[in-house]
């Protein structure tokens, strides 16, 4: 009896040590975390572009001195995150990772969060290499293009991301997200453990 | 320590710098200002290009073989899905040898945009800019900026013509006034900011339907320039990849910084 509650014990131990190792396995062909990048967060760390692995992410990109559309961004972000009822909102993560690598310092994206209010345990405002900038922009079919006066024309997607990154949906107005990016968002988050 | 000998010194750095220019595959271009067929803002005409490097040839598929060996997530049976769609290098024989279909001397095609990025990273080079590209292809064999005579336009038009045929072996067109060979009537070419050529001039038009800003774009450019057509047939083009995509015509060349 005691060595049968013993190996019980010990195959939970590897149970659970195989549940976490997921973080591990190969990530899907198609999966956005192929591109292995770093950040570097409004709290001035460094993170891989995988940082929210395990759970459903979106994700999108932006710059701090943009007057008008980034807020908006921000803005319905995060109506799309308080749409969510609390326990699928605590699996929620955003991502927003800014075209602008001179300017937007660790100091300046926290500023930016916190004039929004953002919810920074889950929420991560990041900069990247310029080069880095152009790869991701490119995996999420992102357009943009530096104007002369240092600011940004870019197209604003929101993409939702499962847990080993893959697209699940994208939103060209995150302004007025449709009915399928909801209702995706609400089932990665019922499928996060 | 004898003047003779940093005079020496200097000789052989000289040297040394001259080869590399001549025998590495890059030809400096001098920066400058010009009119691109893509201003850079409305209102914006003229573009300032610093000096660059350029490679004289696109990437031949014995230089991309190489990239492959030292690199072979970059094979295409091993490379992530999300870097090239399935017709990546899907002319050659087999992951790892090009075949006959494509020789050794001729430029690799069906390469995305991700592959290419990371071949010209290998080599410590990146691709080049679009106004970098647009700046050296404005050159014929004698001048720098050759885009107003209609001999150039009508090459490149006739290329565009017979974009089906096979690609020649890279170096058989006629080195421009730089040294640059192939940029008309060889293959497409990717350039590093290929994504970042028809944006909407505003952002602040988000939620305007996407289809009608891009052809106010494309509107917008035609009337800027409209003899410049043939080159804004490649924005055009360029324009409608993905990063992924790969196409029987469509190759790279390499770019590095130029000396300030």
């Amino acid at each position: 009896m005691k060595r049968l509650r013993k190996w019980m014990r010990t195959s939970a131990a590897l149970a659970a040590a195989l549940a976490l190792n997921v973080g591990a396995q190969p990530l899907p062909e198609d999966s956005v975390y192929q591109l292995q990048m770093p950040l570097r967060t409004q709290a001035g760390a460094d993170a891989p572009l995988d940082v929210y692995r395990g759970h459903p992410v979106l994700i999108s990109m932006f710059y701090a001195s943009c007057g008008y559309v980034c807020p908006m961004l921000v803005h319905s972000l995060q109506r799309l995150d308080q749409g969510l009822d609390a326990p699928a909102r605590a699996k929620l993560r955003v991502l927003l990772v800014s075209f602008d690598a001179e300017r937007d310092t660790p100091e300046v994206l926290k500023e930016t969060a916190a004039k929004h209010g953002v919810d920074t345990t889950r929420w991560t405002l990041a900069s990247a290499a310029p080069e880095d900038v152009r790869k991701l922009a490119a995996v999420l079919g992102i357009r943009y293009r530096k104007l002369p006066d240092g600011g940004f024309n870019h197209a604003t997607i929101v993409t939702l991301l499962d847990g080993d990154g893959r697209a699940l949906a994208r939103s060209e107005r995150p302004a007025q997200p449709d009915a399928e990016l909801i209702d995706a968002l609400r089932k990665a988050a019922a499928a996060t453990p | 320590m004898g003047s003779a000998v940093s005079r020496f010194a200097v000789l052989l750095m000289l040297i040394g710098a001259g080869g590399a220019a001549a025998g590495d595959g890059y030809v400096p271009i001098p920066g400058g200002r010009f009119r691109s067929v893509l201003p850079p803002a409305p209102g914006v005409e003229d573009v300032g290009v610093a000096p660059y490097r350029l490679a004289r040839t696109p990437v031949t598929n014995a230089e991309f073989l190489a990239f492959v060996q030292r690199q072979p997530q970059w094979r295409r049976d091993r490379v992530a899905r999300l870097f090239a769609d399935a017709s990546y290098l899907g002319h050659w024989h087999s992951a790892d040898a090009p075949g006959a279909a494509a020789p050794p001397d001729a430029p690799v095609v069906h390469v995305s945009w991700f592959a290419a990025t990371a071949y010209c990273e290998s080599i410590g080079a990146r691709l080049p800019t679009w106004y970098e590209w647009e700046y050296a292809a404005a050159a014929d064999e004698t001048r720098a900026d050759a885009r107003g005579d209609p001999a150039l336009r009508s090459r490149m038009l006739d290329w565009y013509a017979r974009t089906a045929d096979a690609p020649a072996a890279v170096g058989s067109t006629p080195a421009n006034v730089y040294g640059v060979h192939d940029l008309h009537a060889l293959v497409w070419e990717w350039v590093g900011d290929f994504n970042a050529l028809l944006v909407s001039t505003d952002s602040r038009e988000q939620g305007e339907d996407p289809d009608r800003l891009k052809f106010c774009g494309a509107g917008a450019l035609t009337m800027q320039d409209k003899e410049n057509y043939a080159v804004l047939m490649r924005i055009a083009m360029l324009s409608s990849l993905q990063a992924a995509y790969t196409t029987a015509n469509l190759g790279f060349r390499c770019a590095q910084d130029g000396v300030k």
